[in-house]
């Protein structure tokens, strides 16, 4: 009786009074909302770079001027690349904040879902150029010899196919930046994190906030896992 | 992009494709060596030679999908190797089959084959697929149309991959060692295919090993080795009146 007691008196102290339980509400709200947008930009800027890094190693004969284009392109995705899997999300995520930043006010989960798009971009880029890589050259013969461009080629026949080779790699990418946003709280983005961690500092319980704060992470994550194992089933099913 | 300067060009009397003195470089191996052939509209020309002779190497010169590193391929009347040339344009009218039939897995029989008209010629689906349906009809395959690649065996991928072709309506068909993938029981249903375009008067390059095949449909048979034509001739000068020592012995051990 005692237990019980203690978990309901421990519970409307860190969840009821005061509505503390709309930290956490507003601080998932947060988090949803920087990962949707942060997994979007990452996605465009990933396909953007991949589609640059593999033209250039891959694409025939093309004019000076597209050649020379090319090479300056695809030497800005290498120092991107280079730059952003080089440095911790965290310290990228200061930088912009207080750097780049500094001297403007700004909504703050607006740089989280810069610094967090532009730190998903180069992974998802690297796995796309993988799946790009991995198709066969027979491929893009097939295509370029039935009149195809080489832009056409890719949108209809290679990128379809590397978007499914790709769907385990991507899906894990996300769940990735899902948690990694939990950072987002060093510039004082009131995240699901942060705001489990509020609750503490008010109520000096540790317990329940932060054990409520991982289990909507694992909910979120459980959730998201089964929406790409469907996914991943329906795109493979030409593959009997 | 501006089409390069055509000159008369007469499909009955000219040659359909014209290759000028072809040279092809890999890393300081030459592939090709200097290359000439006329090929005519009707032409089955069979290129056959040993191993790493540049046969497949200048069947892939023909559409450009090797960049020759020296002379010229005509292309009814184009110079397709010109710089200013839209070479997808007459891709479009040289259907290719390749040795590992190169489907596209994504899609089905019947999106394979009128994806390309569809996109490139502009033509409605309810045609192409009409197009498409006769055929699958004519190479025994109507029923697998909406079937996935992977659901077929070899020799159908192949019958697939020659109709996917054969809806650009090309003028010409290059062949790459269409049957060396195939099990043996499956050669045959893919040559009879292609011996029912050659009747047809379909122009046709093939490169293969098949040599019974070649004596049987060819209209001219092609002899390279080390990147050069060595000898070439039709079906009966060729099998039965090889000139060159390389021909015979490359003949007796084919044959």
């Amino acid at each position: 009786m005692e237990f019980a007691d203690k978990f309901q008196k421990d519970f409307y102290l860190n969840f009821i009074k005061d509505d503390r339980w709309r930290y956490i509400v507003n601080g998932l709200g947060v988090t949803l909302k920087v990962t949707l947008f942060a997994v979007l930009i990452g996605i465009v800027l990933g396909f953007v770079v991949a589609i640059i890094r593999s033209t250039h190693d891959k694409a025939g004969s093309m004019s000076k001027f597209l050649r020379g284009t090319l090479n300056v392109l695809n030497f800005l995705c290498n120092v991107y690349l280079t730059v952003i899997r080089g440095t911790p999300v965290l310290v990228q995520l200061l930088i912009i904040y207080f750097v780049i930043f500094a001297s403007v006010r700004i909504d703050k989960s607006f740089v989280a879902i810069i610094a967090f798009g532009i730190n998903s971009g180069a992974y998802v880029a690297e796995i796309v150029r993988g799946g790009i890589m991995s198709i066969d050259q027979g491929q893009f013969e097939a295509g370029r010899s039935l009149g195809f461009s080489f832009t056409k080629t890719m949108m209809l026949i290679i990128l379809p196919q590397t978007f499914k080779n790709v769907l385990p790699a991507l899906g894990n990418e996300f769940i990735v930046l899902l948690k990694e946003t939990s950072v987002a709280g060093y510039i004082a983005l009131e995240d699901l994190t942060k705001g489990g961690d509020i609750i503490r500092s008010r109520t000096y319980s540790a317990l329940f906030p932060l054990l409520a704060v991982a289990i909507i992470y694992l909910a979120i994550v459980i959730l998201l896992s089964q929406l790409l194992k469907l996914l991943e089933r329906r795109l493979r099913s030409s593959e009997k | 992009m501006k089409n390069n300067a055509k000159i008369a060009f007469d499909p009955e009397k000219d040659p359909l494709i014209s290759v000028k003195d072809l040279k092809k470089k890999f890393k300081g191996l030459h592939a090709l060596n200097g290359v000439s052939l006329d090929i005519y509209k009707g032409d089955v020309v069979f290129v056959v030679g040993p191993s790493g002779s540049g046969k497949s190497t200048f069947l892939r010169c023909l559409n450009r999908l090797e960049e020759p590193s020296g002379g010229e391929v005509y292309f009814e009347g184009v110079e397709i190797t010109g710089k200013d040339v839209n070479i997808n344009l007459h891709r479009q009218k040289m259907g290719m089959v390749f040795q590992q039939f190169n489907l596209f897995p994504h899609m089905t029989v019947l999106q394979n084959m009128i994806i390309a008209p569809m996109q490139l010629q502009k033509i409605s689906r309810a045609d192409a697929t009409e197009m498409a349906m006769q055929l699958l009809d004519r190479v025994g395959l109507k029923d697998r149309a909406d079937a996935y690649p992977n659901q077929l065996s070899g020799g159908q991928k192949q019958r697939i991959a020659i109709v996917r072709a054969l809806c650009m309506k090309p003028d010409v068909m290059l062949f790459d060692e269409p049957t060396s993938a195939l099990d043996p029981e499956m050669v045959g249903e893919v040559l009879q295919v292609m011996r029912g375009l050659a009747e047809e008067k379909m122009t046709m390059v093939v490169v293969t090993h098949e040599m019974a095949f070649a004596k049987e449909v060819a209209s001219k048979v092609v002899f390279m080795a080390d990147g050069v034509i060595l000898e070439s001739g039709t079906p009966d000068e060729f099998f039965n009146h090889p000139k060159t020592e390389r021909l015979q012995s490359f003949l007796e051990k084919v044959l």
